[in-house]
C-alpha cells in the first residue's frame, strides 16, 4: 500500500500547484483512497502518478473526484429524517424564508430527501437549498436529479421508515435504468463548488447539514470547519452531523445544545 | 503452530469476525486478564438493525471497558472498541481511529479487511490480527498484509469455529502464525500483553 511518507510531498505539491489543501485530511483515509487511485491507474511508480497529477489539471480533477468519498443514499439513517420531520421542520416553519446548506452534498441524495420532506410539510415554496461540494463531477450528477432506478427500493424503504406517508414513487419518473426526480424539487436547489478547507462563509442559514464529511478530516481541521459552520448559522439555527460525529471536542461545543436525544442535531444558543 | 517467541513492541489487537464470532468471543473475552494492557478493536459484520445490544452483550463477558469506537478516539490500553454498524474503522498512526463511510468491501461495512489493512500499515510490527468464525472472505486476504508488515496473525481453529470458511480461507492464502481455539487465543493475547507491550 502507499506509504504515508509518499503522501506528504504529494499533498504539498498539490497545494502549491492547485491550491487544494489536503494536509488536514485524516491520513489513514487519504492513504487508502490514494492507494486505490494508484492501483486503478496502473502506475508503475508513485512518482509517475504524482508527475501526471502535477502536469495535467484535468487529470487532477479526476484525482479529486476519486479521492473524496461520495457514498450516500436518500433518507439515509431514517431516524435522523424522522427527527428532522418531527422536531426541526416545525421550527423552520416559523421563519418567513428558509435557507438550508448541505455542505458536502455529493450526488445530491440528501438534498432531494430534504426537498421531499419540505414539500410534504408545505414549506418547499419558501425554502432555498444550497448544496455544495468540492467534487465537480458529483455536483453535475446532483444537478441532473437523475438517480439509478435500482436504488429506489432501498430509498423507498428508508423514506417510509423516516415517517414518509406518501408514495415515494410519485417523486420521480422511471425510464430504463434511471429515475428522474421532479423538477419542482430541484428548482429550489442551488448547486455550487465549495471547498470546506479553503472557502469562506457565503451566507447565513437556519439549518446546515454536513453528514459524514468531517470524519475524513483530522481533528484540527474538523474544528476549523465547525467554526465556519458556526459563522454561517443564524442564532438558534440548527447544525446536523453524521450519526457517529460529534461537537464534543470542538471549539464550538459550548455554544450549542443537542436537541433530539440520540440524533446528531444541535441548536445554536442565542 | 509457530514457535512462541517473546514479541515486543505490540501495540494493538485487531479482531475480525462474522457469523459464529459471538460464540467465539464469548469464549475469548472472559479469558482476557483484567489488567490487559493492549487496546483491542473488534470488527464484526453487523447489520444496522443490531444496535447497542451488541456492546451490552459483549460487555457481560469481560470486566474490561468495552464501547463502540468513536470518531477520532484515542485508543487506550486495555480498552475494547467495537466497530459501529455501517461504518468502516481506520487506524491512524497516532493511535486514534477514524470512521469512514465509503463503499462496502466484500459486501461489508464495517469491513474486516479495511481495518486490518489500515492497522497493518499504521502499526506494522505492533499489530496482532485475529480472524474468527465467518462465512465471508472479508479479512482473509488482509492477513497477508498484516504479515508483510511484520505483525502477528492468529486464526480461530476451523474445527472449533461455528462457520469455518473465514479461518480456512486465511490459512489457505498464507501461513498464519497461530491456529487456536478461542479460549486459547485469549490466553495467548494475555501473554502478549504481559510480555510484549
Amino acid at each position: 500500500m502507499t506509504d504515508t511518507r509518499e503522501i506528504v510531498p504529494l499533498v504539498s505539491a498539490i497545494s502549491a500547484r492547485y491550491g487544494y489543501d489536503f494536509s488536514g485530511y485524516s491520513k489513514a483515509s487519504l492513504r487508502r483512497r490514494i492507494d486505490s487511485f494508484y492501483v486503478k491507474g496502473g502506475f508503475d511508480s508513485f512518482a509517475s502518478m504524482q508527475e501526471r497529477i502535477m502536469a495535467d489539471p484535468v487529470y487532477f480533477q479526476h484525482f479529486v473526484e476519486e479521492i473524496t468519498v461520495n457514498v450516500t443514499e436518500m433518507f439515509r439513517d431514517p431516524d435522523f429524517y424522522r427527527a428532522l420531520r418531527e422536531s426541526i421542520v416545525p421550527v423552520l416553519a416559523t421563519y418567513p424564508f428558509i435557507r438550508i446548506w448541505h455542505a458536502g452534498c455529493s450526488t445530491g441524495e440528501e438534498v432531494f430527501s430534504m426537498a421531499i420532506l419540505l414539500k410534504e410539510t408545505g414549506l418547499l415554496h419558501k425554502s432555498i437549498l444550497y448544496a455544495t461540494d468540492i467534487n465537480q463531477a458529483v455536483l453535475e450528477k446532483a444537478k441532473s436529479g437523475i438517480f439509478p432506478v435500482a436504488a429506489m427500493q432501498q430509498y423507498s424503504e428508508n423514506y417510509i421508515r423516516s415517517g414518509g406517508k406518501g408514495e415515494f414513487s410519485q417523486y420521480y419518473t422511471a425510464n430504463y435504468n434511471s429515475a428522474r426526480f421532479d423538477g419542482g424539487l430541484s428548482k429550489k436547489m442551488i448547486f455550487s463548488n465549495h471547498n470546506l478547507v479553503e472557502d469562506a462563509s457565503f451566507n447565513q442559514f437556519q439549518l446546515i447539514l454536513c453528514r459524514n464529511v468531517l470524519i475524513y478530516f483530522e481533528k484540527d481541521l474538523q474544528g476549523k470547519v465547525l467554526q465556519l459552520f458556526d459563522k454561517s448559522l443564524e442564532s438558534l439555527g440548527f447544525l446536523a452531523l453524521g450519526s457517529k460525529e460529534s461537537l464534543r471536542f470542538s471549539p464550538i461545543n459550548g455554544d450549542y445544545q443537542q436537541v433530539v436525544n440520540r440524533e446528531k442535531i444541535w441548536r445554536k444558543n442565542k | 503452530m509457530a514457535e512462541e517467541q517473546i514479541k515486543t513492541g505490540l501495540r494493538l489487537v485487531c479482531i475480525g469476525g462474522s457469523s459464529g464470532s459471538l460464540e467465539a468471543l464469548s469464549q475469548l473475552l472472559p479469558v482476557l486478564d483484567n489488567r490487559f494492557r493492549l487496546p483491542v478493536l473488534i470488527v464484526l459484520h453487523r447489520s444496522n438493525a443490531m444496535d447497542n445490544g451488541l456492546t451490552t452483550l459483549l460487555a457481560s463477558r469481560t470486566s474490561l471497558t468495552i464501547k463502540e469506537a468513536e470518531e477520532k478516539e484515542l485508543l487506550q490500553p486495555g480498552s475494547i472498541y467495537l466497530a459501529p454498524p455501517d461504518y468502516h474503522v481506520l487506524l491512524e498512526e497516532d493511535g486514534t481511529l477514524s470512521l469512514d463511510v465509503s463503499e462496502k468491501v466484500h459486501f461489508s461495512r464495517p469491513s474486516i479487511e479495511v481495518s486490518f489493512s489500515s492497522a497493518a500499515h499504521s502499526y506494522k510490527k505492533g499489530l496482532v490480527a485475529v480472524l474468527l468464525s465467518g462465512a465471508n472472505a472479508d479479512g482473509a486476504a488482509a492477513m497477508i498484509e498484516v504479515k508483510n508488515f511484520g505483525g502477528v496473525t492468529i486464526v480461530q481453529d476451523p474445527q472449533e469455529a461455528l462457520v469455518d470458511f473465514m479461518p480456512l480461507r486465511a490459512i489457505q492464502l498464507a501461513p498464519v502464525d497461530y491456529i487456536l481455539r478461542a479460549a486459547d487465543i485469549g490466553a495467548l493475547l494475555n501473554r502478549f500483553s504481559k510480555d510484549g507491550s
